[in-house]
């Protein structure tokens, strides 16, 4: 496994690796928040969010279905994302890694 | 078959297809046994319509799909290391989900799951939103790096990101602790499925099972486990969905209960408030309420009460022999006898064993708490239900984040990464895993709610007399599963007289749904599917941990690649012959330690992966002693409080919980502590060397 010394790399080269780490932790983190919301903000008031959605509670539609659904959306949107940030930084380092 | 033989050719060949051109042969492969497996399902089918007897029909249900495996494992076998340890780095994002989700689905998210649904209702839900939500830190938080690393094991990344052995070590010792409890209870399941479909004792169906398992891993190592858990994952989803869709068509008129199940929980919903106003539900619960309450009389003063029952046993057996009754009833008299407790130890013991069963079944609903409600309790009531509404929502969550995090932690799981052909691969291979994952768990809820539309509206009010076939047979097979009596002798059946274990809802719903036999047969190939797929991922982890991480890495670094993998190959036989050895001596409890193995996997992994990418002045010291504190404190957790492990270790001081949470989210705890100390030491300690800092900028790079 080689491992690139990342301080011999030519300037614009690191600038564009520390923007593609940035941009990753940022996406990261939002789609964490999403993640905490859907799995434990809204279980915690699940008592109080018991009104009907298509015939079920809501609380007991989002911990049975909507959850779910939501995670796989989620890391479908992370899986895009991060191949187009990829694809910008094999951009900038101008030719193919 | 024989296409199969040049796509899983060594990958040394030059010619080995690769890309798109692997995808699409792949697909035509699958496609030929998914094809290949419902042609298998529609001759089972004629045959028992032609007059099979059912336990062949069983039978061949479970060999049929193992001999399909053991293809499989077969022409995968190899001997080249990156092909045992990482299937070659090849598989495509698609299959490498599809190997996740059998991976990941044992034997209890395919049979015990929708039991827990039906028993717990929305608490139940916690293993739903846990175990899929646990996904989404797999995909953000470590596969892409693990993949960038590429190495063969978790420990592995763990030696090489914190410089050197000692977090090998610890990784290597969690890693077979979690994982050796877990495949205990897969080899169980094995064993059930296999001694009830085709009647073997259960120490037989252990071993008949454990060949399964090895004709699949121990030839080809990873290769052949990633190629048999995709077969594998196609027969578990079609054995869950077809079932349940046929039994709501026949319930409801829909055939994707999923998307439907809403109008039958409403019904639930109107039945439950029924039931509970029904008096002849409320006769019955009286009935148990007198029961404990004599229970309760006799453990006032023990040893009289001792004294009563036997001298009234040993007065029975009098008066027979002095009538000259026949000595079939003198006998079982006899045996009344001999079943009076010895002592006031083993009498309060029993009795209070006996009396809480009865309060439990005295309890509204048999004990199930009304489907839809969140939590017990009520936030607005007196000082009792406003704690235990608490204590109810509090340790949902606790187990929601324990089995969230345990699911980015289980190392059999992680390893899987490993196998895609890059970093993008893997990212997409998480969302596929998940996806597939959540088409079984989008169903278990639905099952659970119309399995219990069918008990409480079919079969609560029937008559004794007229009860359906399938309550008869399972009663009869096994009274743990099913138990009914007529408790307040009317002749009809009360919601409070059939006493129920989870695995039947999985397990009776084609013969509840009136399906012909040859769906029970399915059902068992899929509940066998998933156990075998869980319990090869993780006898691979653990002998590759014993023999990749403790012998190759420390012992004899220079052993050649071939001597690796024979090495490999007699520990995992060894491995799994004492997993069988464990199994066959039918360890109680198993599914709580297995819940319990979740804690212990998060809180002695996550931190020190996700640090280790996160954070670049994580470092040895830290990483190790994180590991290490939070693992012992989880165990500490586990070890006093869960009832079945107190026993075994002979624990007597009282239990105490912190907070009111239960030992099965004991990483509740243990995660946080392993972040804090990781944090703490490593600052108090010098700075990773200049490799480990080049390792972390080089996975934080696609």
């Amino acid at each position: 496994m080689p491992l690139s010394d990342p301080a011999a790399a030519p300037e614009p080269l690191r600038d564009a690796r520390a923007r593609h780490w940035r941009r990753t932790r940022t996406l990261t983190a939002a789609l964490l928040g999403v993640w905490f919301v859907v799995g434990f903000v809204v279980t915690w008031f699940a008592r109080d969010l018991d009104f009907p959605f298509f015939g079920w509670p809501f609380s007991f539609w989002v911990a049975a279905q909507g959850g779910m659904v939501a995670f796989v959306v989620l890391l479908a949107i992370y899986a895009r994302r991060m191949a187009r940030l990829d694809r910008e930084l094999a951009d900038a380092a101008g030719a193919p890694r | 078959m024989s296409i199969r033989t040049q796509t899983f050719a060594p990958a040394r060949s030059r010619r080995l297809p690769r890309g798109a051109a692997f995808s699409r042969r792949l697909h035509w492969i699958y496609l030929a046994f998914g094809l290949a497996f419902l042609l298998f399902v529609g001759v089972m089918a004629l045959l028992e319509h032609l007059g099979l007897p059912r336990r062949w029909i069983g039978f061949l249900f479970l060999v049929g799909p193992i001999v399909f495996y053991a293809g499989i494992g077969i022409l995968s076998r190899t001997t080249d290391p990156a092909e045992y340890y990482v299937a070659g780095r090849r598989v495509p994002a698609l299959y490498n989900g599809m190997a996740t989700g059998a991976d990941w689905m044992s034997a209890a998210s395919f049979i015990g799951m929708a039991g827990t649904l039906y028993l717990s209702g929305y608490g139940g839900l916690a293993y739903i939103l846990g175990w899929t939500g646990g996904f989404c830190l797999v995909a953000l938080l470590i596969a892409p790096y693990l993949r960038k690393f590429g190495g063969y094991t978790i420990p592995d990344f763990l030696a090489a990101r914190y410089d050197g052995n000692l977090t090998r070590v610890i990784g290597v010792v969690a890693a077979i602790a979690c994982s050796f409890l877990y495949v205990v209870a897969q080899i169980y399941g094995v064993g059930l499925i296999t001694s009830r479909i085709t009647g073997v004792e259960f120490e037989v169906g252990v071993f008949l099972g454990l060949g399964g398992i090895l004709v699949c891993s121990f030839l080809g190592g990873m290769r052949a486990v990633t190629w048999t858990q995709v077969a594998q994952y196609i027969v578990l989803l079609v054995a869950y969905v077809v079932p349940v869709a046929w039994l709501s068509f026949n319930q409801h008129a829909s055939v994707v209960p999923q998307a439907t199940y809403g109008y039958q929980l409403r019904k639930v919903i109107a039945s439950e408030k029924k039931i509970q106003a029904d008096p002849a539900e409320q006769q019955v619960i009286a009935i148990f309420k007198a029961r404990a309450a004599e229970f309760d009389a006799r453990l006032v003063d023990i040893p009289a009460a001792l004294a009563v029952e036997r001298r009234t046993a040993a007065g029975r057996i009098a008066e027979l022999k002095a009538a000259n009754a026949p000595q079939g009833d003198i006998q079982a008299a006899e045996r009344v006898l001999a079943r009076v407790p010895r002592d006031a130890q083993e009498a309060r013991d029993a009795w209070t064993r006996a009396r809480d069963a009865d309060l439990e079944r005295a309890k509204p609903l048999a004990g199930m708490p009304p489907h839809a409600q969140q939590f017990a309790g009520d936030p607005h009531g007196d000082a009792a239900a406003r704690k235990a509404f608490d204590d109810s929502r509090h340790n949902f969550i606790a187990l929601v984040f324990c089995l969230m995090v345990g699911t980015a932690s289980l190392p059999h799981v992680l390893t899987r990464f490993y196998t895609t052909p890059s970093v993008a691969e893997t990212r997409r291979s998480v969302t596929w895993s998940l996806l597939f994952i959540v088409l079984l768990y989008l169903t278990a809820p639905a099952l659970a709610v119309l399995v219990k539309v069918e008990v409480f509206d079919s079969l609560v009010g029937t008559r004794f007399d007229q009860l359906p076939a399938w309550i008869n047979n399972w009663a009869h097979v096994d009274s743990s599963l099913l138990q009914v009596a007529d408790v307040n002798g009317d002749g009809i059946l009360q919601l409070g007289e059939i006493k129920i274990g989870g695995d039947i809802v999985v397990l009776a719903t084609p013969e509840i749904a009136g399906l012909p036999y040859v769906i029970s047969g399915l059902v068992a190939a899929g509940g066998l599917a998933a156990a075998l797929s869980t319990a090869d991922g993780l006898l691979l982890t653990i002998a590759n941990a014993l023999s990749h991480d403790l012998w190759f890495s420390i012992v004899d670094p220079d052993a050649s690649a071939t001597r690796r993998v024979t090495v490999s190959k007699v520990l995992l036989l060894m491995v799994a012959l004492g997993a069988a050895y464990v199994t066959a001596q039918k360890p109680g409890d198993i599914l709580l330690l297995v819940s319990a193995a979740f804690s212990i996997a998060a809180s002695a992994f996550f931190p020190a992966l996700v640090l280790g990418v996160f954070w670049r002045r994580a470092n040895r010291w830290g990483a190790a002693a994180g590991m290490v504190s939070g693992l012992l404190l989880t165990l500490y957790y586990v070890l006093v409080n869960q009832p079945g492990v107190r026993e075994t270790f002979g624990i007597t001081r009282p239990i105490q919980l912190w907070g009111g949470i239960q030992p099965i989210a004991a990483g509740l705890f243990g995660v946080p502590v392993g972040f804090a100390v990781l944090v703490a030491v490593s600052l108090l300690t010098p700075p990773p060397s200049r490799a480990a800092l080049a390792m972390v900028d080089d996975i934080r790079l696609p």
